[in-house]
């Protein structure tokens, strides 16, 4: 085990910043979210959920795809994709880093998504472990142990240190780039801190979610289950429980028409969206019932039904916390999930 | 509260039964004491849920437009400032007065749980309200906190505790309104040099993930379809994009209600990303009250507007442009 001292962690994001770009949670006008680190910005290493997840780091919220250009008769296709330039991804939770498992099983499958595939190759992942878990947290409900992530490099944090390990080769030469920022040290200090904290995590009032009713063979009975219509009935129809979900994945393919052509792009969609999937014949989904419901099967039948048994929520409690009205999957799993709910 | 809770549910319940009305909008339990969330009830077992506690700050008077257009009346719990975002719905007829029985509720200010997370306190198991003490519990051990540190934002500046409009009442103590002036961070704003001004949205807006849960919150914001939505519009829109997009986006929106906006302060309660955008309605509401004189929207259910109507006395345009230059 290594070690850094705490003060020097400036010094140490501007080491990384000279070769390689920096993604990490810094706070902007009051709020937490992963951004482009720059000497001057606030990071917060402390703050335990990030408004937005770190999946912007691999699939940005919008992006641009290709541009076509226009003289005349002639139509030229340009591709925009850029080298992608290496880059570290900072302060990953346990959680965030098993959606990022979640999303390659969709941006890595045949046909692969080279957008994503690059920088998703390019990028060091630097996961941090959890010290506070709070109580809309239950991502043990889906095998994640909040106290020692995965990632290429792994760390913990208490008041004065910051503790990293090496997990892969990408974590090592990271760990070689820093080497003057870190001392051997902490072996004792985080395992006091895992032991600490997995006892809280055993408390947390989720954590006996029961999951055993979702799979694919209860597909059209929980699909058909009438308590729908009760969990979706305050749901506005907005867009924040997509947004702030690390494994949400949907997107829309858009053109904008420029002076000389067009450049197509993509953005993040939401299921929750009266335009979301629009056909020619208009939305398969009619009601807000439908799309609320689309939300929860996919994370929780659909996509597990695919990717033998994988769930897509990984229990990080953002829609817990921001939905406006307090919906959200936990109560979903309560009422369709299975008998120890009740 | 709990008196107040137990009578809502008497009357909720007598309501029902006797067939006066055939649903009751409320609040129903969450899975803690801090996150009940709006609800319909139709028969007097589903009651067994209901509450109203400090954490009932969700305004209730839009689901109106949907749900009163099922037959019979419906009645609907409302505090004092949902009872101008109600009043509002009458005067643009998109909720018929006739269709809806109106309990007026005791209101002392609710709860931000946002707050408390920011002011330390996580993994809350329980809060229990003393009067003007509010103990929190967690995981972590007990916290306490004064009522006014923990208030909504929007409740710190409340503009009333009258009701606007209602069939009866329920309420148990007197009320008081905000403690804050609602127009002193626009002045605050107002006082900032025109860059420094476009620094603070910018940084504000930045944060912007184009949820809609502003506008799909906003009693004003009550089209059938949003230009924003509809593709065959030409300006439909969802990409999130920090330099241009949801600048225009928010300043649109603002723009689209004022003179309507009553200043529930939904939009703010409701944003991720925690950007103050009442502040753009309450600049609006400002500007209108020096222009045309004061006018709160949602004080009555008819007659005119200052933006729909038209008097000798009214503001010029350019009186903007003097009011900027002074």
């Amino acid at each position: 085990m290594l070690r850094i001292a705490k003060e020097k962690l400036n010094a140490l994001y501007a080491k990384i910043n000279e070769s390689m770009g920096l993604f990490i949670p810094v706070k902007r006008a009051g709020e937490v979210n992963y951004e482009i680190w720059k000497e001057g910005k606030e990071v917060s290493l402390e703050t335990l959920k990030t408004v937005k997840s770190p999946k912007n780091m691999f699939f940005p919220s919008t992006e641009n795809m290709m541009k076509f250009k226009t003289e005349g008769k002639a139509l030229e296709i340009v591709d925009v994709r850029d080298e992608k330039k290496p880059f570290v991804l900072f302060g990953v939770k346990a959680c965030d880093y098993k959606a990022i498992e979640v999303l390659d099983k969709v941006f890595l499958a045949d046909p692969v998504d080279t957008f994503y595939q690059a920088r998703r190759e390019a990028t060091t992942i630097v996961t941090l472990a959890c010290s506070r878990p709070e109580e809309s947290c239950f991502c043990g409900v889906f095998g994640i142990d909040a106290t020692s992530p995965l990632g290429d490099a792994t760390s913990w944090l208490d008041e004065s240190y910051l503790y990293v390990q090496a997990n892969t080769e990408k974590g090592e030469a990271l760990i070689a780039l820093i080497k003057e920022f870190v001392e051997e040290g902490g072996d004792a200090e985080v395992k006091a801190q895992q032991e600490k904290t997995t006892e809280i995590l055993k408390k947390l009032p989720f954590a006996q979610l029961d999951l055993s009713r979702f799979k694919p063979e209860n597909l059209n009975e929980l699909f058909e289950a009438p308590q729908w219509e009760e969990l979706s009935e305050a749901c506005l129809g907005c867009g924040t429980c997509t947004f702030v979900c690390p494994t949400c994945q949907c997107f829309d393919i858009r053109d904008f028409k420029t002076h000389d052509g067009v450049i197509r792009y993509r953005c993040w969609d939401s299921c929750m969206y009266s335009d979301f999937t629009l056909m020619a014949h208009g939305n398969s989904r009619t009601t807000q019932m439908q799309r609320f419901r689309q939300r929860f099967m996919h994370k929780l039948v659909y996509y597990p039904s695919q990717n033998d048994g994988l769930y897509s929520c990984v229990g990080c409690g953002r829609c817990v916390n921001k939905c406006p009205q307090n919906l959200n999957i936990v109560k979903v799993i309560k009422t369709l999930g299975g008998k120890k709910n009740d | 509260m709990r008196d107040i809770e137990l009578k809502m549910i008497e009357r909720a319940k007598a309501l029902l039964e006797s067939g006066e009305v055939a649903r009751v909008v409320g609040w129903k339990k969450g899975e803690f004491y801090f996150d009940p969330m709006p609800a319909v009830f139709e028969t007097v077992e589903e009651l067994n849920d209901f509450v109203y506690n400090s954490f009932c700050g969700a305004n209730l008077s839009k689901y109106l437009i949907k749900v009163s257009k099922n037959p019979g009346k419906t009645a609907i719990f409302l505090k004092p400032c949902d009872s101008f975002s109600l009043n509002q719905l009458f005067k643009e007829h998109r909720v018929i007065r006739e269709n809806i029985y109106v309990i007026a509720i005791e209101c002392q200010g609710k709860l931000s749980v946002e707050k408390m997370k920011k002011l330390g306190v996580s993994a809350i198991t329980e809060v229990n309200e003393n009067g003007e003490e509010i103990v929190v519990s967690s995981l972590y051990g007990e916290t306490k906190f004064s009522r006014d540190e923990v208030l909504l934002g929007k409740c710190e500046t409340c503009k009333s505790k009258v009701h606007q409009v209602k069939d009866e009442e329920i309420i148990l103590r007197e009320m008081q309104a905000g403690k804050k002036d609602r127009f002193e961070d626009v002045e605050k704003l107002e006082a900032m040099s025109e860059e420094e001004r476009f620094t603070f949205w910018r940084e504000q807006l930045s944060k912007c993930i184009r949820c809609n849960a502003c506008r799909n919150v906003c009693p004003a914001c009550s089209c059938m379809k949003c230009v924003f939505d509809n593709p065959a519009s030409g300006i439909a829109a969802k990409a999130n994009d920090d330099k241009f997009e949801e600048q225009l986006f928010h300043i649109i929106r603002a723009f689209h209600v004022a003179g309507r906006c009553t200043d529930c302060g939904e939009c703010s309660r409701v944003c991720p990303q925690g950007i103050p955008l009442h502040l753009l309605n309450r600049k609006f509401i400002k500007d209108i009250d020096g222009l045309y004189g004061e006018y709160q929207a949602g004080e009555t259910a008819e007659g005119k507007t200052p933006l729909t109507s038209y008097n000798e006395e009214d503001g010029e345009p350019s009186d903007v442009f003097k009011g900027e230059e002074k």
